[in-house]
């Protein structure tokens, strides 16, 4: 009986060792799938603007190219967009072409062999660079390379309901939110006067993206153009760094921001007066708030035509999983080029990232003007970074700021000293 | 409790109970048994029949725990398929990242709170509340229906209704007024795991009724009437006869309530927003999601999930040792 178990026990602890070194194993990707032509399949967002957008891209093409044709679907549901790819990755059933990749995790999905590099396409620095300008610089991975086509934002500014402010006393058309000073003044006096309960209402949950609607906004306009990490290092406890984090710790402690999540849009419910958001929100309000924008606030105040924010962009990736890689990078082009990039800003109101986009698309800003500042905006964005540990990172930030200025618990020097230093040690890390 | 031991009958695979011969060695059969007979025994048909369960525990349990043993002690991510990654062995680095880290230590904490909380009112509570079920004649069906809805419930549609019914303006407040604690429920620190541990209470306490409900059905009515012939009133008969009635029942819900328990994820990823306030309500295996699954350190969460497996056998074993019969 012994001995059987003995016998049984061995070898299944050695199918279950083939197993784990069979897991552990790895391969080589092909070079030949990058000149491949044929069928491919592509996803995209949800967002009902992008599904009707990709549809007519689709459409388009596959008349064109027969024996080439695109198979498109939304992203499969899930927590998120990003962990579906994570595992569709690890699975190997990745599509060729997701048009909703999130800059953040671009390093991540490098790193597990799930991403293309484009720069190994003949004309694939040439193109990138071509139709976005030095805008696509920050999309570039550490070995200089692109492993995503920078494809459109939505750069962030201050939504402000202009009801509100009018019922505030404050002026609708040209409020003053320059300042730190001036926003704090407003705020207050939204929630003062009864106008509105809250004067902003950020998600105040603990995700890893929320820095990228609260935070890094702010430290991109106070630091004239600096993200989470420069040369290397954290910036968020650099002078610039502590007092944005201070500007936003003042809303809170004074309650001009809630501090639990809101069920619904806070802002398109009348609970907040103002909101941090990019362009793809204004189909989402349409007529239910008569709303104004302006850039986000620094400590003194800088002129709207130098503010920089975060740009909330969504890219493309190719995945290695895909075998006809020739056809998706023709498709890459097509889905960016200059005809559809107008077709993408017309139907989703979402800025390409193309280089001069207010003067390549002059006729549309003129007939849409509150998508004008957006336009501009999108000239000056700052990303988060690419890098492998981009999204540890940032929930490093994230627990910082959710305890030093949301909670108001403890010294926000500290708290971000000591998330600076959790931050430079993930930028070491491979 | 006892058990019935059978005889083996002749020609019967079970073994004698002593299970060895009085000079514990081989017997002369033994030895010139064929290879096949002694792997798999004298009914091989029985592997057959049992393939479907052993395949399941193998596929679904014992392989991903050795898989996650394997990962914590690597630098492990998971790669496309075909990818040329490098995974280094790292030893116990994972292991003493786990216990240094903070963030590890307080979700570990945390869950411990939870468990404090959660265990002995779910026990107390389903008892009580399945005895009373069980004694009432009228509106029976209806009450025990009305228990289990909560259990049968997408988490993340009731999640909507307490989020409403305790934030700062919610039903709650608005009913306690000046008593009501600020920060309020689920953003203030201290309060925000008891919360959690309440809500899970309430949510899956109708499945642990039915769980007593079946016991109940088991315990001798006559129990009860020597019991009153004795003299005992209502609460004497419940600690008297159904608590020790029920007692293997009670194991199993002390077992399964903890480990339902240590798994805590969908409630603080969607209750408290993440694990918030400042981390007061992070789990385990939270933090296995955001390092396995959102940040890439699948072997770190690994390890972290070794970890917490460790520490729910322990609790079971201590639970199964003090709570559980040792005679059955």
């Amino acid at each position: 009986m012994h001995r059987r178990r003995i016998i049984l026990s061995i070898v299944t602890a050695g199918a279950i060792a083939g197993a784990l070194a069979a897991c552990g194993s790895s391969g080589g990707g092909s070079s030949d799938a990058m000149k491949a032509k044929g069928p491919i399949t592509i996803w995209y967002s949800n967002n009902a603007q992008e599904v009707q957008w990709g549809k007519a891209m689709v459409a388009s093409w596959n008349s064109a190219h027969p024996k080439e044709t695109i198979k498109a679907q939304e992203v499969p549901a899930g927590k998120s967009t990003e962990e579906v790819l994570g595992a569709a990755i690890t699975a190997g059933t990745t599509p060729c072409l997701v048009f909703n990749n999130l800059p953040a995790v671009t390093g991540q999905f490098e790193k597990q062999g799930g991403l293309v590099d484009l720069s190994k396409f003949s004309d694939g620095n040439s193109y990138i660079q071509a139709r976005s300008g030095s805008a696509a610089d920050q999309y570039k991975s550490a070995n200089g390379d692109f492993y995503q086509m920078p494809w459109k934002q939505n750069p962030v500014m201050i939504f402000y309901n202009k009801d509100i402010f009018a019922k505030a006393g404050l002026d609708p058309n040209n409020p003053d939110l320059s300042t730190y000073a001036s926003f704090l003044a407003a705020a207050k006096q939204v929630t003062s006067s009864g106008a509105a309960q809250y004067a902003i209402y950020p998600a105040p949950t603990s995700e890893f993206f929320q820095p990228n609607f609260d935070y890094l906004p702010l430290l991109a306009a106070q630091t004239g153009g600096k993200g989470l990490i420069e040369n290397g290092k954290a910036t968020i406890d650099s002078p610039d760094g502590i007092e944005v984090a201070n500007f936003w710790k003042s809303i809170y402690s004074a309650g001009l921001a809630g501090k639990e999540q809101f069920q619904g849009d806070a802002f398109a419910d009348g609970k907040a007066a103002m909101a941090i958001v990019g362009p793809w929100a204004i189909a989402y309000y349409g007529d239910k708030v008569k709303w104004g924008s302006v850039p986000v606030p620094t400590k003194d105040g800088i002129a709207a035509d130098k503010t920089y924010t975060f740009p909330d962009a969504k890219n493309v990736g190719m995945y290695t999983s895909c075998k006809n890689q020739g056809t998706a990078w023709d498709v890459l082009k097509f889905a960016t080029s200059k005809d559809q990039d107008n077709k993408l800003l017309n139907v989703t109101g979402q800025m390409p990232i193309r280089d001069n986009l207010a003067t390549v698309y002059a006729d549309y800003f003129a007939a849409h003007p509150a998508y004008k500042e957006f336009g501009a905006q999108s000239a000056r964005t700052v990303d988060d970074p690419s890098g492998p540990n981009t999204v540890a990172q940032l929930q490093a930030l994230r627990d910082a700021y959710t305890k030093s200025v949301i909670s108001g618990s403890g010294s926000v020097d500290d708290a971000f000293k000591a998330a600076a230093d959790k931050i430079n040690k993930l930028q070491t890390q491979k | 409790m006892s058990s019935i031991r059978t005889t083996p009958a002749a020609g019967g695979s079970t073994a004698p109970a002593s299970g060895r011969k009085p000079n514990g060695g081989r017997g002369p059969n033994q030895a010139v048994k064929p290879l096949r007979q002694r792997i798999f025994g004298r009914n091989p048909l029985g592997w057959l029949f049992s393939a479907p369960y052993l395949v399941f525990v193998i596929v679904i349990f014992a392989y991903p725990l050795l898989f996650a043993i394997y990962m914590s002690f690597f630098d492990y991510f998971f790669a496309a398929p075909g990818a040329n990654v490098d995974r280094p062995f790292v030893g116990l680095d994972n292991y003493v990242t786990a216990f240094t880290d903070p963030a590890v230590l307080q979700s570990f904490a945390n869950v411990g709170i939870f468990l404090i909380i959660n265990v002995p009112l779910t026990v107390v509570l389903s008892l009580v509340l399945a005895s009373g079920l069980n004694s009432i004649k009228r509106f029976r069906t209806f009450l025990r229906v009305s228990y289990y809805v909560p259990y049968v419930t997408a988490s993340v549609a009731i999640i909507g209704v307490w989020l409403f019914l305790f934030n700062q303006d919610g039903l709650v407040n608005q009913i306690l007024g000046p008593l009501a604690p600020n920060p309020s429920w689920f953003v203030n620190p201290t309060l925000a795991m008891p919360m959690i541990a309440v809500y899970v209470t309430w949510k899956q306490l109708g499945f642990y009724i039915l769980l007593y409900l079946a016991a109940l059905q088991n315990v001798p009515t006559e129990l009860y009437e020597s019991a009153s012939t004795d003299g005992a009133g209502r609460v004497r008969q419940f600690f008297s006869v159904t608590v020790p009635g029920v007692r293997p029942a009670t194991v199993l819900v002390l077992l399964l309530s903890t480990i339902v328990g240590a798994n805590l994820f969908t409630e603080p990823y969607l209750l408290t927003g993440g694990g918030g306030p400042n981390g007061a309500s992070t789990s385990p295996v939270l933090l296995i999601y955001q390092q396995g699954i959102q940040q890439g350190h699948p072997g770190y969460a690994a390890a972290i999930g070794i970890v917490l497996v460790v520490v729910v056998l322990i609790i079971a074993f201590l639970q199964n040792r003090f709570a559980g019969d040792r005679d059955s």
